[in-house]
């Protein structure tokens, strides 16, 4: 069994949906039901080898590729069909995997116009083949077929079953989306030309290696490092724009209001849920890992329009009145957050990402999800003309004012942990990194917490406290929360929770992947007479060191650091700037 | 004379204390959240709608955390009687070799220890020659603080554990919110009987409990930052309880909001702490880091500055403090509880519990005025003023909540930890019941308005008159009540008469504070004889609603009347707690036994040395006879002006304020509440004078306190200070009264119906920069959203789009779909190219 | 015999059938016209392989441009055809289905 995981475990998890929506595809568009069931079977058998996988991943070595698949796919171009996991990937993967069959579920109950369940649900289907294969992919190529087969079916969910002005939302996420992987695929296109696969560390025994190479394990391992330094920003450039429109990141948001708002729930549930993931996955799975240098050349913008993005995206949210475009906005603002974290460029403030990224895929799907059943019932989601929300539908309401607690960030709840960290690192990025910018930006994002607290309490006075309007007072259609919603809604109530209570289940798991990541090659750092040696490379291997255990000598003892780049970085720069001063004296 | 002796001096020794339920506190908070969870799953099945969970659960946890105490007591005697050769004991090696073991007997004379391990080390023998006589909880070993903790979770290779942390403080409040909360428990069963929410009600009672008592165990700054945000989330959720009306959601929105702002302070300086004192979250390292100063005196000073800014709307301190009289939105039982007795003392807990820290960043050990004890200064006059021209008697009382808060701040900011904590506890106790008195007569009258709806109330509710009658004198601070003990104390540790003596308060810096403090003193005095006349005397003004069926007022039932009861008794007796030394002759086992268990000692090494004022006759005589005029002063214009007038009356035809133009200016002033509200709402255009008074205020007030604790910090001489205070005074001063100015300004062009494009400036542009919270920021986001989003970005992308599709339309003319034209184009295209081809070569 | 005047040749073939494929309304002498300009390449290739000696004999491109352009006849034909039923008419300034 173990043996059949390693080998197809991923596989299978990153297939079955697609061979569902191929069964749906010859079964007649009548059978409803049977489509129901196909969908819900398939993206449930995933599910469940998803669960094998977490329990059969080693914990211990989170920091790994595990259930490594390495098979030829395209030779002429040395691009491999490579899929593994680790401890980054396996929170998304779970994410996804729990998120697609509460969607369909939730869909029973609400399928959108124009209906035609066969269409709807296979696409979903295909999406999460999307959306899987991008979470667990380690060859360039092989990312970018999965990011784009992601583009399509969400295309259509909106274009179809969107709202009134479907057709313009539609097509700018098309466009917008496009064009950041355009410029994504041209980056990618430059690593395979510029890197040299030979050079990586991991090159030899574990991964043959070539020359020209999208293996994403040689790339992120030393491949990149002979690079010219210009080059290197420019390649990084073009994925900071291709990710950065995922994010989405400020100014490249404009698409997210629009999509959100006129997607039907169950697309808004899945764009918020996991594919702005994406985005922010790519940013710590590629582009930091592939070019460290150009990434803390690039910091500083990351971090200004993220914090940016925080006070925008809240002041956005002040402004609306509908509802689903609030939350909408909101999600700018939270994606900031994780944006704020990665661009520390520590491993504190990566894992932070990582679990802003699971957080708020739980706590903005679940409040879409709400905003759905609410626009079934009302018809509306202006929210100048809802309220009382609470008396008509108790349960409703709680929940709605549960999940706005959530997303701003109370402690005890999963936003939290995504929020408070991001900030506590950027009081103390990465050495390279000039800190008074940081600690600038931390102060800003500690202000954009109070508008968070500001934009959704708001939200739920207005719709869930006072009276009902006159125009819904006595309306029928307002019930409770109904069967399907509870089933599919509680998984998200019960983790929010459960996460915020214990967030070691997430930090524990992407802790050794992150700090792996963070390593590079080789760190020149200086010993005591300021002869440069060289630290350690991502195997733990010695090049040249004062000690064989990758250590700095001090002049109290010796420090090591733990593999960690930005430690013996920071020492290293200490150390110079004492040399400098004694020599000066 | 001597005025200061120095307690913890004298012991440079630390126990471990131990012991069951000092190391399984944490049973208390989860018994209460497991309540909450009951409640809320299957409350309104029960037949009393849950609050029987919740009471027992209460009560329970009352009784753990009675045991806790009896532990802790326990455990300080244990340590009291510690002698080398009994038990283990820890050298703290911070204090100095000389006092080892051997030497437990004092080189000076006048200073005989009794239990024979105290020391006293040699560095410190000038202060020593201001000891007067021996005192046993000077020489006792020190207890240290329970600490039990497991991981929680780890990050970037740190690893962040939860836990609990027990000592003499967390004991305190232990008992104090339980005991609060079990009495407000069994009162609202009859006060909020039949309310529609009644389950839900109980189940947030429960939550906060839970929340508040895991804020107070707490073993690390991170699980405080959960407990203090929670605590606000169930303040928001009661203050709110009935949010069909608009008012009472938008209260508790705003109590949210203002805390949330504190928050930003409480992020931060909790980071800035975190990485000062070398990434540690714990209590006691980042306390102990501060008082060896191994951490940085200036990120000290930065961080205790920026929790000042929690506490500040926490604890209703100046200028924060607008949220608090209207969180009286909620229920009344909620208001004894949570914004009078515990939640809001949090901010005081939070400066006791990091002590070290804001000794030492601002300097309080040092001989000038902080920040700190300005701020708790300010907000206690503030407070006391703003309480005497309330109509509704909660607002009076919440007026008062913070005016005392202020004197506890005060307490902290001139170094009497005890007298803060000691105030703290005897505060709780007849503040919740004063409130839940001015709940029964409301209970009664259906009204909060003492004017229109009360009078004579007490021939109605005896047994609410005596008890709200005994809580009205502690707070005023008469003798023998507990307010009396707890506030001189403070009054004294202000530096007390010794104006220009003592060891720590050499310049008489604190002097200032004293005299705010017995003016505030003063004031409570008056207010409350005020409430008591409107309320309980005179003639019943109320009964003209149509409510016939319920008649005269009547008194409340028992479960309304026995909690009353219970405070008041203890409202009695608490004082006792901590009789002052040397006290009518009574022998060191009778007095400042509060001090004794409750104060941690500084060998436990999170706690910095501290030096106690002595309590001086002559001060407290003074301040009795203070608080004795005041009484009597507004017992002659209530009692007997007034009520000649007609029995009826709540103010003189033709009182002072009606004479004379400064006492009604002032009058109007403190009706709109220093026009503080009018600032944050942004809301009606303020006029010149109020932008110059508060101009004044905020400058004054801002710039003292910024030009102080930052010089505090530099550890510069007074004057300098003072100098200092002054420029940045003036500057705060001139932007905030030029920033208003300007927003009047505009805001009359605006009127102006010439000023069209003012006006678009104003709603764009200006209004932006004047105001960014509430509606303003609203608008500023409108037209960000509007323009800057829908505009510029998203207009670019659009204009994108349009430019392709004109392109397209352009080239659409060249596909006429005619196949021979296409060829013909294909051919002269490639003529032309072979024809270039030819050229080059 | 001079290179040139194959050269010569095929040019005159090639730009008959230019102006027959531009020119021309009827679709089969369109096609037809098509046919004469690749005949003239078949012209130009044989003539250079034979004055050059070419490594492979340009006889086989010839063949392959002869087959190609059967099949070409053969798909033009059909379209043709289709375009008759429809239209009733192979004139091709009738015929715009590409017309954007």
């Amino acid at each position: 069994m173990e043996a059949f995981l390693d080998d197809w475990g991923l596989t299978l998890v990153t297939f079955v949906p697609l061979v569902g929506a191929l069964v749906m595809m010859a079964t007649p568009k009548e059978e409803e039901s049977a489509h129901k069931m196909i969908a819900l079977g398939t993206s449930l058998i995933a599910a469940v080898f998803g669960v094998l996988l977490l329990f059969n991943f080693d914990y211990g070595d989170a920091g790994a590729l595990q259930f490594v698949v390495d098979k030829e796919w395209i030779n002429v171009i040395n691009s491999r069909y490579i899929v593994a996991l680790d401890g980054i990937s396996l929170p998304l993967l779970i994410l996804t995997l729990g998120v697609v069959p509460l969607c369909i579920i939730y869909s029973f109950g609400h399928f959108p116009e124009p209906h035609n369940p066969k269409a709807f649900l296979s696409l979903i289907l295909v999406l999460e083949t999307g959306m899987i294969g991008s979470f667990i992919a380690q060859d360039l190529i092989l990312f970018f077929v999965f990011f784009e087969v992601v583009l399509l079916p969400m295309f259509f969910l909106i274009g179809v079953w969107g709202g009134d002005d479907r057709r313009y939302a539609s097509l700018k996420f098309f466009l917008y989306t496009l064009f950041g992987s355009a410029l994504m695929l041209v980056s990618f296109l430059a690593l395979f030309f510029l890197a040299d696969g030979t050079n990586s560390t991991m090159a030899g025994d574990v991964v043959s290696a070539t020359e020209r190479t999208f293996d994403m394990r040689l790339l992120s391992t030393g491949a990149t490092a002979g690079i010219a330094r210009s080059a290197q920003l420019w390649v990084f450039g073009g994925m900071f724009i291709g990710f950065g429109v995922k994010v989405p990141m400020f100014p490249f948001h404009t698409w997210l209001p629009d999509a959100h708002t006129q997607a039907p729930t169950v697309g808004s549930v899945i764009l918020a849920a996991v594919l702005l993931k994406l985005g922010t996955y790519g940013f710590v799975r590629i582009a930091i890992p592939f070019l460290p240098e150009a990434a803390a050349a690039w910091a500083p913008v990351i971090g200004l329009l993220a914090v940016i993005g925080i006070i925008y995206g809240a002041l956005g949210c002040l402004a609306q009145t509908d509802m689903k475009r609030l939350i909408a906005f909101s999600s700018v603002a939270h994606m900031g957050f994780v944006m704020l974290g990665i661009s520390t460029l520590t491993d504190f403030g990566i894992n932070a990402a990582i679990f802003g990224m699971v957080a708020h895929g739980l706590i903005t799907g679940m409040l879409f999800f709400v905003a759905g059943s609410m626009k079934d019932r009302y018809h509306t989601l202006d929210m100048g003309r809802l309220g009382g929300l609470l008396l008509q539908a108790p349960k409703l309401g709680w929940i709605l004012a549960f999940a706005a607690m959530a997303s701003l960030g109370l402690p005890g709840l999963a936003g939290f942990w995504g929020e408070f960290p991001a900030i506590l690192a950027s009081y103390n990025p990465a050495a390279i990194l000039n800190e008074s910018v940081w600690r600038a930006f931390m102060v800003v994002a500690a202000l954009g917490t109070v508008l968070a607290a500001g934009y959704l309490l708001w939200m739920v006075q207005k719709t869930a406290f006072g009276n009902p309007t006159e125009e819904f007072a006595n309306d029928p259609h307002i019930r409770d929360v109904s069967k399907f919603e509870w089933i599919s809604w509680s998984p998200f109530l019960v983790l929010i929770v459960v996460f915020g209570f214990y967030p070691n289940a997430i930090f524990n798991l992407t802790d050794d992947a992150v700090i792996g990541s963070l390593e590079v090659e080789s760190v020149v750092v200086l010993n005591i007479d300021g002869d440069p040696i060289e630290v350690v490379n991502a195997n733990g291997d010695v090049i040249t060191v004062a000690n064989s255990s990758g250590c700095l000598e001090q002049e109290d003892g010796i420090d090591c650091f733990n593999n960690n780049r930005i430690k013996a970085e920071r020492a290293a720069a200490e150390r110079l700037a004492s040399l400098e001063t004694a020599s000066g004296n | 004379m001597s005025t200061t002796y120095l307690a913890t001096e004298a012991s440079n020794l630390a126990v471990e204390a131990s012991g069951f339920f000092l190391e399984n506190v944490w049973i208390i908070p989860a018994i209460m959240a497991a309540s909450f969870v009951v409640i809320l799953g299957f409350g309104k099945r029960m037949p009393r709608g849950g609050s029987e969970v919740g009471i027992a659960a209460v009560a329970v946890c009352f009784v753990l955390a009675l045991l806790t105490a009896g532990q802790w007591i326990g455990q300080v005697n244990e340590a009291a009687a510690c002698t080398p050769e009994t038990c283990d004991y820890i050298v703290d090696e911070h204090h100095d070799a000389e006092a080892d073991a051997d030497e437990h007997h004092d080189e000076e004379g006048a200073f005989q220890v009794d239990t024979g391990v105290g020391s006293s080390d040699g560095e410190s023998a000038s202060a020593l020659t201001a000891f007067t006589e021996a005192e046993e909880g000077s020489t006792a070993a020190a207890a240290k603080a329970v600490v039990s903790e497991r991981t929680w979770w780890s990050n970037g290779g740190i690893n962040f554990t939860v836990g609990t942390m027990v000592d003499g403080l967390t004991v305190t409040l232990l008992v104090v919110v339980t005991l609060v909360s079990l009495l407000v428990h069994i009162y609202s069963t009859d006060y909020v009987a039949g309310d529609r929410r009644f389950t839900h009600y109980f189940g947030f009672l429960s939550l906060f409990t839970a929340a508040m008592l895991f804020f107070v165990t707490s073993a690390n700054v991170l699980q405080m930052i959960v407990g203090w945000e929670l605590v606000g989330v169930c303040s928001f959720a009661l203050i709110g309880h009935w949010w069909e009306e608009q008012p009472n959601s938008d209260a508790a929105l705003k109590a949210f909001l203002t805390n949330r702002v504190g928050d930003i302070g409480l992020l931060i300086g909790m980071i800035v702490l975190f990485f000062a004192s070398d990434e540690k979250w714990g209590i006691i390292e980042i306390n102990a880091g501060a008082i060896e100063g191994t951490t940085s005196h200036t990120l000290l000073l930065i961080a205790s500055l920026c929790l000042l800014a929690a506490v500040m709307s926490k604890s209703g301190q100046f200028f924060l403090h607008t949220w608090l009289p209207d969180a009286m939105a909620g229920p009344t039982p909620v208001s004894a509880l949570i914004h009078a007795a515990t939640m809001v003392v949090a901010g005081v807990y939070l400066i006791a519990r990091l002590y070290g820290v804001f000794f030492h960043g601002l300097s309080i050990g040092g001989s000038s005025i902080n920040a700190l004890a300005v701020i708790g200064a300010v907000t206690t006059l503030v407070g006391a003023s703003l309480a005497f021209v309330q109509d509704d008697i909660k607002k009076v009382l919440a007026y008062s909540t913070i005016s005392q808060l202020g004197y506890m701040t005060l307490a902290l900011g001139v170094g009497a930890w005890t007298a803060a904590v000691f105030h703290l506890t005897t505060h709780a106790l007849f503040k919740a019941c004063l409130f839940l008195g001015a709940g029964s007569v409301s209970h009664a009258v259906h009204s909060f308005d003492m004017k229109k709806d009360m009078g004579g109330m007490r021939k109605f509710m005896p047994t609410t008159y005596k008890t709200f009658l005994i809580g009205s004198i502690a707070l005023a601070g008469l003798p023998p009540l507990a307010g009396f003990w707890s506030k001189d104390e403070i009054l004294a540790g202000t530096g007390g008469w010794g104006f220009f003596e003592g060891e720590s308060h050499a310049n008489g810096a604190y002097t200032i504070m004293l005299v705010m403090g017995m003016i505030t003193a003063a004031m409570t005095a008056a207010y409350m004889t005020r409430v008591m006349y409107l309320t309980f005397f005179g003639e019943f003004r109320g009964g003209h609603h149509d409510d016939a069926h319920h008649g005269d007022p009547h008194e409340s039932g028992p479960r309304i009347l026995w909690p009353l009861r219970i405070l008041a008794g203890l409202a009695v007796v608490a004082g006792l707690m901590n009789l002052p030394k040397g006290f009518l002759g009574l022998p060191s086992g009778w007095t400042l036994r509060f001090e004794h268990y409750v104060e941690p000692l500084a060998a436990t090494g999170y706690f910095p040395k501290i030096s106690h004022a002595d309590p001086s006759w002559s001060l407290a005589i003074f301040s009795t006879l203070v608080v004795a005029s005041a009484v009597g002063v507004a017992y002659y214009y209530y009692f007997v002006r007034v009520n000649a007038q007609s029995p009826s009356a709540t103010e003189l035809v033709n009182g002072p304020t009606e004479r004379s133009r400064l006492l009604k200016a002032g009058h109007t002033m403190l009706k709109n509440r220093y026009y503080l509200d009018h600032i944050y709402d942004g809301g009606e255009p303020v006029g010149a004078a109020g932008a110059n008074a508060m101009g004044t205020i905020f400058g004054a007030a801002a710039g003292l306190t910024l030009g102080f604790s930052l010089d505090n910090g530099l550890n510069q001489p007074f004057w300098p200070s003072v100098m200092w205070g002054v420029i940045l005074g003036l500057t705060i001063f001139t932007i905030v009264t030029a920033a208003l100015r300007t927003g009047m300004g505009i805001a009359s062009v605006v009127k102006q119906p010439m000023a069209n494009a003012a006006n678009w400036v104003h709603e764009n542009v200006i209004d932006a920069a004047v105001d960014e919270v509430g509606k303003n920021s609203v608008k500023t986001a409108d037209a960000l959203y509007k323009y800057i989003d829908q505009g510029v970005i998203d207009g670019s992308v659009n204009a994108a789009g349009r430019g392709s599709q004109g392109a397209g339309g352009e080239l659409r003319r060249w596909s006429t779909g005619k196949v021979q034209q296409y060829a013909t184009v294909m051919f002269a295209g490639a003529t032309l190219l072979a024809g270039l081809l030819i050229i080059v070569i | 015999m001079y290179l040139v005047q194959f050269l010569i040749l095929s040019s005159v073939l090639f730009c008959i059938g230019v102006y027959g494929v531009l020119a021309r309304r009827n679709a089969v002498l369109v096609l037809m016209s098509i046919e004469l300009i690749l005949n003239a390449v078949n012209i130009n290739l044989i003539a250079f392989g034979a004055f050059n000696g070419a490594a492979i004999p340009a006889e086989v491109f010839a063949l392959f441009i002869i087959a190609v352009a059967a099949a070409e006849v053969g798909v033009g034909l059909a379209l043709v055809l289709t375009i008759y039923r429809n239209s009733k008419n192979i004139d091709l300034h009738q015929v715009d289905l590409l017309k954007g």
